[in-house]
């Protein structure tokens, strides 16, 4: 049974969040115990065979799974004539990386959720969109196909909209979610043509074995920018961001916080074509896309920080906040990508500088989430998200408060905590690169800080204020979804060598390894 | 130990249990420096604070709302801020007008270089 799981953990990893979603409407309609007692057998199953997943490809190197194939691991069975015929899941250091996002990220969402959401109605609908968009996530993360992962891509998307829309909020929300629907319905529109542009020219949609084909025609160029601007965009990045503040600020607190997971599911998606399909090519200008998304992550960074300073709707300044965020994960791989063809500064810099950005992937994702927690508990007690009409809930809120302060020195880089390990990698290899850069990325840092303290004092500080007499501090559930956030936010901010040397380094190296990609396919090397 | 090692950044490093106990210290010696306060100080009546000779505003009303925050920044970036805002016009059509034209511009660069 142990081997049969652990065989078939990739096709699990799918089949655990649709199965929880699938049979979500028939349990739902058996009560609110037994709905509660399905998500969490749901999320933990799912958590526990994404981390099982990761853990095995950690150890033991690439893992395949050719979907209905007798034998799941060859991916080139004796009859194919050498062509990868099935749809097949590469879980390599990269994909595992992402796996340990989504299963942490979602398991502590799903907890906080079952408090937070209870006064609302629909849940059966909700829990099954949540779940589906975990599957999404976590097939556009694993996949080694192209046209499955923009499946996966439409399945992410489509949940998210929905879950956008979920709180009618006369309106606000569901034009909030129609916004994020219309957007990622033309980007994945944009996606389909590129894969369709490919499949005419190779054959092939199997990404190693277009990677092995790519000729770089101008075609290819045109495919390359119809994936890599529509995964920007998704991601987040300035000037294509407007749908983030949008969509984070009206979903519901759990949504929004799994909704930086999928935006970050695009941002492993354009690394995945920029690095494993296109790059190493001699035909390809390293330098141009490595400054793409330079240019992009500067934009994002300084535009993101600079317009969450005046909001005064929490969850919009903490959206921007999420650009922002993304603007140094830009900047680090950009780097990378930059200097892809110079073994020297690749060796010297260039790999720490994507570390930096990955590593930030993976903290981002936790104290972000966190951070949504906390602005979705308060608001869960006070009914508001205007800063202007907040205040004092320090006293009545102490452990939201703990937990706010964690998450606001981890994403302005306060040492101890996780964002100052990956922003220091940043900033020290990114100096070696451009000074200015790593100057802008020290600034962004510092008007962070500036706007979680204008946020920590609007929400927490001063006397108690009559007509939030009545609140108290949030249930359980809620305070132990943040907790498991705020663990790994605290524990890799401690320990972030350990972090580096065994998740982040060989995701770098993965990412890198164009020939080793292709060949876990089409073997040699 | 070996969980607390050092972090290294390729040109520099950083040991957070080594920072721990750098902040231990510097709370030590806060703690040091404040143990030799006056030790008869009580709150109470009588001990108002002083806001410039101005009465002590009632409950919360001493409270800075968030966009009283920030003004001199905000005000210092004024020319930035009335270049900005107005690009986040909540229009659908103008997102997918920028979705399009960075994909358009990227086109040209990838094309030409």
């Amino acid at each position: 049974m142990d081997t049969f799981v652990m065989r078939h953990l990739p096709a699990l990893l799918i089949a655990v969040p649709l199965l929880a979603a699938f049979l979500m409407p028939i349990v739902g309609g058996a009560g609110r115990v037994v709905r509660n007692a399905w998500v969490v057998l749901g999320a933990l199953a799912t958590s526990a065979v994404g981390l099982a997943l990761a853990w095995k490809v950690l150890a033991a190197g690439t893992v395949l799974y050719v979907f209905g194939a007798a034998a799941p691991h060859v991916p080139l069975p004796m009859d194919s004539g050498g062509i990868p015929i099935r749809i097949i899941f590469q879980v390599d250091a990269l994909s595992a990386l992402m796996v340990v996002i989504a299963s942490l990220s979602s398991l502590g969402i799903t907890i906080y959720s079952l408090a937070a959401e209870s006064r609302q109605s629909g849940l059966e609908t909700f829990y099954a969109m949540l779940f589906l968009l975990v599957a999404g996530v976590l097939g556009m993360v694993s996949t080694g196909d192209l046209f499955n992962f923009f499946v996966f891509l439409e399945i992410s998307s489509l949940a998210g909209a929905a879950l956008v829309a979920y709180r009618v909020d006369n309106g606000v929300a569901v034009e909030a979610g129609l916004k994020y629907a219309l957007l990622s319905t033309l980007g994945a529109l944009a996606v389909l043509t590129a894969i369709g542009i490919l499949i005419g020219q190779y054959n092939a949609l199997n990404l190693a074995t277009l990677a092995s084909r790519m000729q770089f025609t101008t075609l290819d160029k045109i495919a390359l920018v119809l994936l890599a601007v529509p995964l920007a965009m998704k991601c987040g990045a300035v000037p294509m961001h407007f749908w983030t503040p949008d969509a984070y600020a009206t979903a519901p607190s759990s949504v929004t916080a799994f909704l930086v997971v999928s935006s970050q599911a695009s941002l492993y998606g354009l690394f995945r074509i920029l690095f494993s399909l296109y790059g190493d090519l001699v035909h390809f200008s390293w330098a141009t896309f490595g400054w793409f998304l330079i240019v992009l992550g500067v934009l994002s960074m300084f535009v993101g920080v600079t317009m969450a300073i005046p909001q005064k709707d929490v969850k919009r300044l903490m959206a921007y906040h999420a650009v922002s965020q993304t603007g140094y994960m830009l900047l680090g791989v950009g780097v990378g990508l930059a200097v892809l063809g110079n073994a020297d500064a690749l060796a010297q810099y260039g790999k720490t500088a994507m570390a930096g950005g990955l590593f930030h992937i993976i903290n981002h994702a936790m104290y972000k989430g966190l951070l949504f927690l906390t602005a979705g508990a308060v608001f869960y007690r006070t009914g508001t998200r205007n800063l202007n009409k907040l205040g004092g809930l320090g006293h009545d809120m102490p452990w939201t408060m703990v937990f706010f302060m964690i998450g606001a020195l981890a994403i302005a880089g306060v040492p101890p905590f996780n964002g100052f390990a990956s922003k220091l990698l940043i900033y020290e290899s990114v100096f070696r690169f451009s000074p200015f850069l790593s100057i802008v990325a020290m600034i962004v840092s510092i008007l962070t800080l500036a706007s979680f303290v204008k946020v920590f004092h609007s929400m927490f500080l001063g006397p108690r204020r009559a007509e939030f007499a009545a609140v108290r501090e949030v249930p359980v559930p809620m305070l132990a979804g943040m907790a498991l956030l705020a663990v790994f936010v605290v524990a890799a901010g401690l320990a972030p060598q350990p972090f580096v040397d065994r998740l982040i380094q060989p995701a770098v190296e993965a990412l890198v390894d164009r020939a080793g990609y292709i060949a876990a396919i089409l073997g040699g090397n | 130990m070996d969980l607390f090692q050092t972090l290294q950044t390729g040109a520099g490093a950083w040991n957070p249990l080594l920072w721990l106990v750098a902040l231990a210290v510097g709370l030590g010696v806060a703690l040091a420096i404040r143990s030799r306060g006056r030790k008869d100080f009580r709150e109470g009546a009588g001990r108002k604070p002083f806001i410039s000779g101005n009465e002590e505003p009632e409950n919360a009303g001493g409270h800075v709302p968030a966009s009283n925050l920030y003004w001199g920044f905000l005000e210092s970036l004024k020319s930035y801020y009335a270049r900005v805002v107005p690009l986040h016009t909540g229009i659908p059509t103008d997102y997918v007008a920028w979705l399009l034209g960075v994909m358009a511009l990227m086109l040209v660069v990838v094309l030409v270089v």
